[in-house]
């Protein structure tokens, strides 16, 4: 049985008639700490039981290689060198990779689309968030490396520009 | 039918919601949890865990589906976002036999689709912003005095905000259309471009109702004009200064669109009410439950997810309307992993430390625990703080009061900008409207520009 909101309440009405500041409860299955503020109490939680995993699951290592977001994000191995002159777009934060503003439309920028430093050249979604990515150089997109859809760290090359 | 084991089918503070309930109810949880949810709370509060792999997998029916059978579950409960309004993974629960909780499929689609929706809305005698199609700049003017100007135009194609114009002229209504429409056709790929009374303040109200199929009652409604860029940040029950007389035409209207469609199970049916002429508009409606459910709880003093689950056994309400007493004042403040000091930055990390108040007048929905993750794939929903009162003043206090003590490390947060909007003069007041949000954050950010 885990601690339910009820255990806390329970707890606090039995501390509030005492001179205590603050409680720290530890068990095999969690830990509790409740501290005095001004006018009330605060409460940290941390649920320590694992979680038990139901035969018959799926193995991890099996379904972890299937999906559309499932690529390793760091793919400096795969990562042609930089050829001297090109200027690199780098994911700004970390997210899902898209070449196309919306699923079925043309994407932003091929290889060999001319672009300039504002030119969206794809977008990096970042919880539900979509955020533009610009091409930050003038000159001619002249390698597209990663992948649609798929999963971007920050600072990952994404595609490469051949400067003016 | 009497269910003992459920496949929750979603993730975060929802998934540890719902859990609490069955745990309640003795219904044993089962949780799919894709790979970098395996450690969260809602795994270890479960009951068992099967995994379904990949991060977007919430999205995968068939996933979900073979979780259900695999877990020996007789009931999905999708929570909300995902596949929650999915007719495909209610009808694919049908299939294999598990039920799904929620809406019917055929709901479900006349819900989802903004059309549909619209026209079940104008078939069941709901008023409905006037508006219509343009197809020739030059004949637009007819549309647009029926209207009534200001108008505004909108792409066909658009959302989230983009493509919209306001237009108060007539003479330069003809012009106007013909640059959205070549501004929509770049930027969409179509075209296409409709008119609508222009609303310039309206507040968004929602109504709150349950279902079984046959009678449908209210529990309510919601303020949730605190919007940015559509995103709701601070809800409230019920909403302030409605009156009376309008507050009843609304909760009138959203049972009976509900009734129309013979609604089984949780929805919401959102109105934009008009603040200068106080007339209300059918916006859409959210066949699931929805985020902001815990302050109707808080006011109602009912278990919405034992509602459902009620319902989704196969039984006729237990309640009836005049069953529902609306007592007291609830404001929930949407703590998101977002820098609101840097454009809202999107902020996944490792949380260090989550303290939250506690005690009477608090409610906290949160699957925060320190050491947790806050994975990157996800909307960015952190902890959902309820301030309960006998009034709204004594919510408010509340709110301001949860706001200050909690405290979550690890990763940037909205908490900041809560305690500034709580502290302004106007959500004190009460009843702002859906551009009070931006308009604060222009404020706040000049002043914070002038000091720098």
């Amino acid at each position: 049985m885990d601690l339910t909101n009820d255990d806390v309440r329970d707890i606090l009405r039995l501390l509030d008639g005492q001179p205590y500041q603050e409680l720290e409860l530890e068990t095999a299955r969690f830990r509790l700490s409740l501290r005095r503020t001004g006018n009330g109490w605060t409460q940290s939680t941390e649920i320590l039981t694992a979680p038990h995993v139901l035969p018959g699951s799926a193995d991890p290592a099996d379904l972890a290689v299937t999906g559309p977001a499932a690529s390793s994000p760091g793919q400096s191995a795969e990562l042609p060198p930089a050829d001297s002159g090109l200027t690199d777009v780098r994911a700004p934060l970390l997210g899902t990779f898209y070449r196309a503003p919306r699923p079925g439309a043309p994407p932003f920028v091929e290889v060999g689309s001319a672009v300039t430093p504002d030119t969206v050249v794809c977008i990096i979604e970042t919880m539900k968030l979509m955020n533009s990515v610009t091409a930050g150089a003038a000159g001619t997109i002249a390698q597209i490396l990663a992948e649609n859809a798929q999963f971007a760290d920050q600072g990952t090359v994404l595609m490469r520009i051949q400067p003016e | 039918m009497i269910l003992r084991r459920i496949l929750i089918a979603n993730r975060g503070e929802i998934a540890v919601r719902i859990l609490r309930t069955c745990q309640q109810l003795g219904i044993e949880t089962v949780l799919a949890v894709t790979d970098p949810d395996r450690d969260s709370l809602a795994a270890r509060l479960a009951d068992g865990v099967v995994f379904i792999g990949p991060p977007l997998n919430y999205l995968s029916v068939d996933a979900i589906v073979a979780a259900a059978l695999s877990a020996g579950a007789q009931a999905v409960h999708p929570g909300y976002g995902f596949l929650s309004e999915n007719a495909q993974l209610a009808r694919a629960c049908d299939k294999a036999g598990v039920i799904f909780i929620g809406a019917t499929a055929e709901q479900l689609e006349a819900a989802g689709d903004k059309v549909a929706a619209r026209e079940h809305a104008v078939a069941a005698g709901l008023p409905v912003l006037p508006g219509g199609e343009i197809a020739d700049p030059m004949r637009s003017g007819g549309v647009a005095a029926e209207i009534g100007f200001p108008v505004l135009i909108k792409a066909t194609a658009g959302g989230g905000g983009r493509g919209l114009r306001v237009v108060s002229d007539p003479a330069a209504l003809a012009g106007a259309i013909s640059v959205a429409m070549a501004e929509a056709g770049a930027a969409f790929g179509d075209p296409r471009v409709y008119l609508e009374r222009y609303v310039r303040s309206g507040r968004h109200v929602e109504v709150q109702l349950l279902g079984d199929g046959e009678r449908v009652i209210h529990l309510g409604d919601r303020d949730c004009s605190v919007q940015r860029r559509y995103q709701k940040l601070i809800e409230e029950a019920p909403a302030p200064f409605l009156d009376q007389g309008l507050r009843q035409r609304v909760h009138r209207a959203a049972v009976t669109f509900g009734e129309h469609l013979r609604y089984r199970g949780l929805g919401t049916v959102e109105f934009l009410v008009d603040r200068d002429v106080g007339d209300f508009f059918f916006l859409e409606m959210n066949a699931r439950i929805q985020v902001e459910h815990p302050v109707t709880e808080a006011v109602t003093g009912l278990d919405l997810v034992a509602e459902q689950i009620w319902v989704a056994e196969g039984n006729a309400l237990r309640l009836s309307q005049d069953d529902i007493t609306l007592s007291g004042h609830a404001i929930e403040c949407r703590v998101n992993a977002e820098d609101w000091t840097d454009s809202f930055r999107p902020s996944p990390g490792t949380v260090i430390a989550a303290t939250f108040p506690s005690g009477s007048g608090f409610r906290v929905d949160s699957h925060l625990q320190p050491g947790c993750s806050v994975p990157p794939f996800y909307d960015s929903l952190l902890a959902k703080l309820i301030g309960i009162g006998r009034d709204r003043a004594e919510a408010l206090a509340r709110v301001r009061q949860a706001v200050t003590a909690c405290e979550i490390r690890g990763v940037a947060t909205t908490l900041g900008l809560h305690a500034a909007v709580l502290a302004s003069d106007e959500f004190a007041a009460g009843g702002v409207d859906t551009r009070f949000l931006q308009g604060f954050l222009d404020r706040i950010g000049s002043e914070a520009g002038s000091l720098g």
